[in-house]
C-alpha cells in the first residue's frame, strides 16, 4: 500500500470501528462499576480455526454425499453439533461475569499506566481461559467457581493529564478455540499521568527561596548523633540501635541532629524564556523528584496555581498532579467521576 | 457468593499463557496421541504393513519426546522424512490420485504433523487430519464397531482441543467437558442426520477405485473360481420374507448365466433385456425384501423366478431404477451395484421358463469348442446313442454321474487343459463348478441344449431376527437343460454327489475330515449363536442407519405426517428443530441453581436493597467492614445496620448457628426499611 493512502485507510478503519461501537455495541460513555455481562452484551463469532473447521466439514459433507457414506453424514453432523454446542459454552463462559474498575496508580508520561480490574464470578462453575484486553495489551486468567480476581493491564501513557482506560474487551475462545465470545465496555476508570521528568535537568535552584538558609532541627537530619528514643514501626532499620539491643536493651531508635534540607521554590516564571510549556513541566517534574529525594522542603509556583512549601509523599503527588493537569481538563475525561487521589 | 472467602490474586499484565505455548504440554500431547492412535487403529486392517509400521514408530517417537520433554526434531529432518514417505507411497500405489494412496498419505501426514507441532495451530491441523481419517475409515467399513471407534476418536479430539484452550484444568474436568460437548452435539447430529435433505450420490463420477475389489461372483467361471469364494464368510445379501420362506431346495438365487464355453472357462453372453419377464409367472408366489451388498455387477440375485407383480419390484440406493428382465430369466439392475441397496421383489419358483425359446439361444446352448475334452464328448455320444428323447439322455447322464462316485470337496486338485476329462475320469474330486461344467458339457455333447447358471443356493435363517442370511460361501453353480414342452429345467449335478449341499448347506455336504472355515464348524454352537446375535444387530444397523437414503427419508417424513416435502420446507423444518435445540442449550447455559441456603438468600436480599439505595457492597468487603461503612453513610440507622451485619457474620462464620437465629435474622432483614 502506498504510504499516502495509509492515513486515509486507518482513519476509515477508526471511523468504522467507532460506528460499530456506537450502533452495534452501544458503547458511548464509561459505565459505572460493576459491569455485569448479561445476555445482550455478549457477542459470538467463529475464529479462524472455526472457519477452517467449517470448510473441512463442508468437504466431509460433499464426500459423504458423493460416496453415500451414512456414517460420514453422521460424523460430519456430530462435529457440527459439537461446534454449535461450543458456541453456547463460550457464551456461558462469559455470561454473568462482572467487571469492576479497581485502582490505577499515577504514572509518568512515557511509562505504562497499570489499571487494575476486579473480575467477579458469582456462578458455581469455573471460568477458564478468559482474556482481558486493553489497547492491544492483554492479560489471560482463569476464574475459579465463585471467585474474584484482580486483573492488571498495562497501557502506554503517552500524554500527561488524564488517561482513561477506554474501550476494553473481555473475551474467551474456550472451549474448543472455534468460537470467540466477547464483550466490549468502557469502564469508569482513569489514571493521572505526570509529565515526563527531564533526563538531565540543571541543578535545583537552591538558595532562591525567601527564608533561605538551613536551620538546625532535631529529629530528622542525618549527620550527628543526638540521642535514643523508643522504636516505632515506621523507623528505618538503619537507625535501630542494634548494639543497645545486643546488650539487652529494648528496641531503640537512634536520633540525629543535622542540616534539614533547604526550602526550594520551583517557579514556572523563573525558568528560561526559551523553554516551551512541556519542557518547563518536564524540568519542574524532574526538580520536584530531586527535591523530594534530597529531603528539601519545596513549593511550586505555576501561572495557574501555587502550592505552599511542604515535603513528603503527599506534597510530591499534589505538585505532580498540578503539573499533570496544567492547562488540561481538571476533571477526568468523558464523565469519568473517578478521582485518582 | 461469599466474598469473604474469595481468593484474591492478581494477574500481572502480559505473559501468563496469553498466547500459544512454545510446545505441547504433557497433558495436551497425551490427548493428541490418544486421538491419533484411536483414529489410525481401524486403518491398520487394510493399509500396507509398512505404513502401519511407519505410523506406529512415528507415534512412538513422539510419545518418547513428550515423555523426555524434548523439543520436536529439526524441520529439515521432518521435511526429508515427509519426502521419503511421499516417495514410498508413490512406489506402493504407482500414483498419488485416488482414495487408497490418499488415505495412506493422510495417515503418514498425521503422524509427521504430531512430530512437527510447535504452535496451537499445528494441534488444530492435526485434529482436522484426525477427523478426515475417521471419515476415510468409512470407505472400508461402516460397522457399529467402527462407528464406536469414530465416536471415541471424536471425543478424544474434542478433549485435545479443550486441553489446548485451557491447560490448567484437571484431566477429569477435561474429559467431563468433552463428554458434555459430545452429548450436547448428539441431538444436533440426530436432527441433521434425519432431516438434512438427502440427495442420491454420486454428485459426479466416482473415482475408479471408489469401490475396492469386492468378493462375489464374476461374469466368468473356470475351475476353482467358486470354491475360492466358498471360504469367505462375508454376507452376500440378506432376505426378509413377508411370509414363510420357500424350502431350502427351492432357494436358488440367480446370478450370471453362462452359455459360451472355450474348453476351460465359461462366459456369459450378452442377454436380451426387456421391461417385463420373458415368461408368465405361475404357481405359488413369495414376496420378499432383499438387501444386497455391493458387488459391482448388474445382476440382482433374485430368487428364481422373478416377476413384475403390481408394484412388487421396488428398489432404492445407488442401483435404483427400473429393473430389467433378460431372456436368461435374470433380473438386472440398470447400473452395477455400488452401494448396499434394498429391493422389494416377488418370486414364483414354480414358473416354467423358455417354453418358446429362440433358435439362436438353443443353438448357442449346444456349442462346444473343438479339440477339447475328447473323452467326455465320446462318452456323451455313447450316452445319446439310441435314446428316444432328450429326457432319456438327461436321465442317462444323471445316472452316469450318480454312479461314477465323484467326491464333493472344497479343495479340488488343479486341472490341466482338458479340465472336464480330467475331472470325470482321473481326479474325480470337484466343487460345484466342476459338476455343473461337466454335466453341461456331457449334455451338449449328446445334443441336448444346456447351460450353466451361477448364483447362490440356500442361506441360513438367523433365529434372532428371522432374516435369511446368504453368504459368499453359499455361492453355487448349477445347470439348466432345455426340454421340449417343459422349457428350461433346473438340474443340480452337485446334488448327485452330495445331496446334503442343497438341503443343509456346504458344511454338511463336505466329507468328514475336510478343514472348514471356523464359523462353519457344527460343533461350535455357541460361537454361531454369538454370530447370529451380532449379525442381527449389524442388520438392524445396516437397514436403519447405513440404509438411510433419500427414499427412506421420504418414508420417515411421511410417517411424521409430512406428505410431500420439498427442499425449502425441509430446511425450514431443520431450522425450526435446530432453534429449539439451541434454545434448550441457552436455557441450560443461563440456568442458575437457586441458592439453597436461606441465610445466603436473605443476605443477598439485604445487599441488593442497599445497593439500590446507592451503597453497594464491594466484592472484597466482608460483612463487618460493610456494616461499619454503612453505619457511617447512614448514621440514623447505624445501630440496626450494624446489628444485621454482625449477626450475619456470626451466623455465617461463628459456631452453632441454629435455625431460630437464622429465622430471626430473616425477619430483621425483611422488616428493615431504609429511611
Amino acid at each position: 500500500m502506498p504510504s499516502a493512502t495509509q492515513p486515509l485507510a486507518s482513519t476509515l478503519r477508526r471511523a468504522s470501528r467507532a460506528m460499530v461501537d456506537r450502533w452495534l455495541f452501544r458503547l458511548d460513555r464509561p459505565e459505572p462499576s460493576p459491569i455485569v455481562l448479561h445476555q445482550r452484551r455478549i457477542y459470538v463469532l467463529p475464529t479462524n480455526a472455526g472457519l477452517g473447521l467449517a470448510v473441512a466439514l463442508l468437504a466431509m459433507l460433499i464426500a459423504s454425499i458423493n460416496y453415500s457414506l451414512s456414517l460420514g453424514f453422521g460424523l460430519t453432523f456430530l462435529i457440527a453439533g459439537i461446534g454449535i454446542a461450543s458456541i453456547i459454552h463460550a457464551f456461558r463462559n462469559l455470561f454473568g461475569l462482572s467487571v469492576s474498575a479497581g485502582r490505577c496508580e499515577p504514572a509518568f508520561c512515557g511509562e505504562s499506566a497499570r489499571f487494575v480490574f476486579h473480575v467477579t464470578n458469582s456462578r458455581r462453575w469455573r471460568r477458564p481461559a478468559l482474556r482481558l484486553r486493553l489497547h492491544g495489551g492483554e492479560t489471560a486468567f482463569d476464574l475459579a467457581a465463585a471467585d474474584v480476581t484482580n486483573v492488571e493491564l498495562a497501557s502506554p501513557a503517552t500524554h500527561r493529564g488524564w488517561l482513561a482506560a477506554g474501550r476494553m474487551t473481555l473475551e474467551t475462545t474456550w472451549p474448543l478455540g472455534l468460537i470467540r465470545a466477547w464483550s466490549v465496555f468502557i469502564p469508569d476508570l482513569a489514571c493521572i499521568v505526570y509529565p515526563q521528568p527531564e533526563r538531565a535537568p540543571p541543578p535545583l535552584p537552591l538558595g532562591a527561596a525567601e527564608g533561605g538558609n538551613g536551620r538546625r532541627l532535631a529529629n530528622t537530619g542525618d549527620e550527628d548523633f543526638h540521642g535514643l528514643r523508643p522504636y516505632r514501626d515506621s523507623d528505618s532499620p538503619r537507625h535501630v540501635a542494634w548494639k543497645a539491643l545486643a546488650r539487652g536493651a529494648p528496641l531503640l531508635t537512634k536520633q540525629y541532629a543535622g542540616h534539614r534540607g533547604e526550602d526550594v521554590v520551583l517557579d514556572w516564571h523563573t525558568l528560561p524564556a526559551t523553554l516551551g510549556d512541556e519542557q518547563r513541566l518536564s524540568r519542574l517534574t524532574a526538580w520536584l523528584l530531586a527535591a523530594e529525594r534530597a529531603g528539601h522542603r519545596y513549593a511550586l509556583k505555576l501561572p495557574s496555581a501555587r502550592i505552599d512549601a511542604g515535603q513528603g509523599e503527599h506534597q510530591l503527588h499534589r505538585c505532580l498532579r498540578a503539573l499533570a493537569l496544567y492547562r488540561a481538563s481538571d476533571t477526568p475525561p468523558a464523565g469519568t467521576k473517578r478521582d485518582a487521589r | 457468593m461469599r466474598a469473604e472467602r474469595m481468593r484474591h490474586d492478581t494477574h500481572a499484565g502480559g505473559a501468563i499463557g496469553s498466547l500459544t505455548p512454545p510446545s505441547l504440554t504433557l497433558q495436551q500431547g497425551l490427548w493428541l496421541l490418544a486421538a491419533a492412535g484411536v483414529t489410525l487403529a481401524p486403518h491398520a486392517s487394510y493399509l500396507p504393513w509398512w505404513i502401519i509400521a511407519a505410523c506406529a514408530s512415528l507415534l512412538g517417537w513422539r510419545a518418547w519426546l513428550l515423555w523426555q520433554r524434548r523439543l520436536p526434531p529439526h524441520r529439515v529432518l521432518l521435511l526429508l522424512l515427509t519426502l521419503a514417505c511421499g516417495v514410498a507411497v508413490r512406489q506402493e500405489y504407482g500414483h498419488f490420485f485416488g482414495k487408497d494412496p490418499g488415505v495412506a498419505l493422510l495417515a503418514l501426514l498425521l503422524c509427521l504433523k504430531l512430530l512437527e507441532i510447535r504452535r496451537s495451530r499445528d494441534v488444530r491441523a492435526a485434529v482436522l487430519l484426525c477427523f478426515f481419517l475417521q471419515m476415510a475409515v468409512f470407505f472400508e467399513d461402516q460397522s457399529p464397531l467402527i462407528a464406536l471407534a469414530a465416536l471415541s476418536g471424536t471425543w478424544l479430539a474434542v478433549v485435545t482441543l479443550l486441553a489446548l484452550a485451557d491447560a490448567n484444568a484437571a484431566h477429569r474436568a477435561q474429559m467431563r467437558t468433552g463428554a458434555l460437548l459430545l452429548a450436547q452435539g448428539l441431538p444436533f447430529m440426530l436432527m441433521l442426520f434425519l432431516l438434512f435433505p438427502r440427495v442420491q450420490g454420486p454428485l459426479w463420477g466416482l473415482p475408479a477405485d471408489a469401490t475396492s475389489a469386492r468378493s462375489g461372483l464374476s461374469d466368468t467361471m473356470s475351475p476353482g473360481s467358486i470354491s475360492d469364494l466358498s471360504v469367505s464368510p462375508d454376507i452376500a445379501f440378506r432376505v426378509e420374507f413377508s411370509g414363510s420362506p420357500p424350502e431350502p431346495s427351492a432357494r436358488y438365487w440367480r446370478g450370471p448365466v453362462f452359455t459360451r464355453f472355450d474348453g476351460r472357462t465359461w462366459r456369459a453372453e450378452r442377454p436380451i433385456e426387456a421391461s417385463t419377464p420373458f415368461y408368465t409367472p405361475s404357481g405359488r408366489r413369495f414376496d420378499y425384501r432383499i438387501t444386497l451388498e455391493p458387488h459391482d455387477q448388474r445382476w440382482l440375485l433374485a430368487l428364481d423366478f422373478p416377476g413384475a407383480g403390481a408394484g412388487a419390484v421396488r428398489g432404492d440406493g445407488a442401483g435404483a431404477g427400473p429393473i430389467r428382465f433378460t431372456n436368461f430369466a435374470q433380473a438386472l439392475l440398470p447400473r452395477p451395484l455400488q452401494s448396499r441397496s434394498r429391493f422389494e421383489l416377488s418370486a414364483w419358483p414354480g414358473t416354467a421358463t423358455g417354453l418358446q425359446e429362440t433358435a439362436a439361444t438353443l443353438t448357442a446352448a449346444l456349442a462346444l469348442p473343438d479339440g477339447f475334452n475328447p473323452r467326455s464328448r465320446e462318452l456323451a455320444r455313447q450316452l445319446a446313442a439310441g435314446a428316444g428323447s432328450d429326457a432319456v439322455i438327461l436321465d442317462r447322464v444323471v445316472s452316469y454321474l450318480s454312479e461314477s462316485r465323484l467326491t464333493y470337496t472344497l479343495k479340488p486338485p488343479l486341472l490341466g487343459r482338458d479340465a472336464v476329462d480330467e475331472f470325470l475320469f482321473e481326479t474325480r474330486r470337484g466343487f460345484c463348478e466342476h459338476f455343473a461344467s461337466a454335466f453341461t458339457v456331457l449334455l451338449r455333447g449328446a445334443g441336448v441344449p444346456a447351460r450353466v447358471v451361477a448364483g447362490y443356493q440356500g442361506g441360513e435363517v438367523n433365529p434372532i431376527d428371522g432374516n435369511l442370511v446368504v453368504r459368499q460361501s453359499d455361492a453355487h453353480a448349477w445347470a439348466e437343460v432345455w426340454l421340449g414342452g417343459r422349457g428350461w429345467v433346473r438340474v443340480d449335478p452337485t446334488a448327485l454327489a452330495a445331496p446334503q449341499r442343497i438341503e443343509a448347506g456346504l458344511a454338511a455336504a463336505l466329507p468328514e475330515g475336510e478343514a472348514l472355515p471356523l464359523m462353519m464348524r457344527q460343533d461350535l454352537g455357541w460361537l454361531r449363536n454369538l454370530r447370529h446375535r451380532w449379525e442381527a444387530l449389524a442388520n438392524a444397523w445396516d437397514q436403519r442407519v447405513l440404509g438411510y437414503n433419500p427414499e427412506r427419508q421420504r418414508e420417515f417424513l411421511a410417517s411424521l405426517g409430512f406428505g410431500k416435502v420439498d427442499w425449502p420446507q425441509l430446511v425450514a423444518l431443520m431450522s425450526g428443530v435446530g432453534l429449539i435445540l439451541i434454545g434448550g442449550l441457552m436455557a441450560w447455559a443461563s440456568w442458575q441453581r437457586r441458592l439453597q441456603d436461606p441465610l445466603e438468600r436473605s443476605w443477598l436480599v439485604f445487599c441488593k436493597r442497599l445497593a439500590r439505595a446507592g451503597h453497594p457492597r464491594a466484592p472484597w468487603e466482608g460483612p463487618q467492614d460493610y456494616g461499619r461503612r454503612l453505619a457511617l453513610a447512614l448514621p440514623r440507622q447505624a445501630d440496626e445496620l450494624l446489628r444485621i451485619t454482625a449477626s450475619y457474620a456470626r451466623l455465617r462464620y461463628g459456631a452453632g448457628a441454629n435455625r431460630a437465629d437464622i429465622r430471626a435474622l430473616n425477619r430483621q432483614i425483611r422488616n428493615f426499611e431504609l429511611q
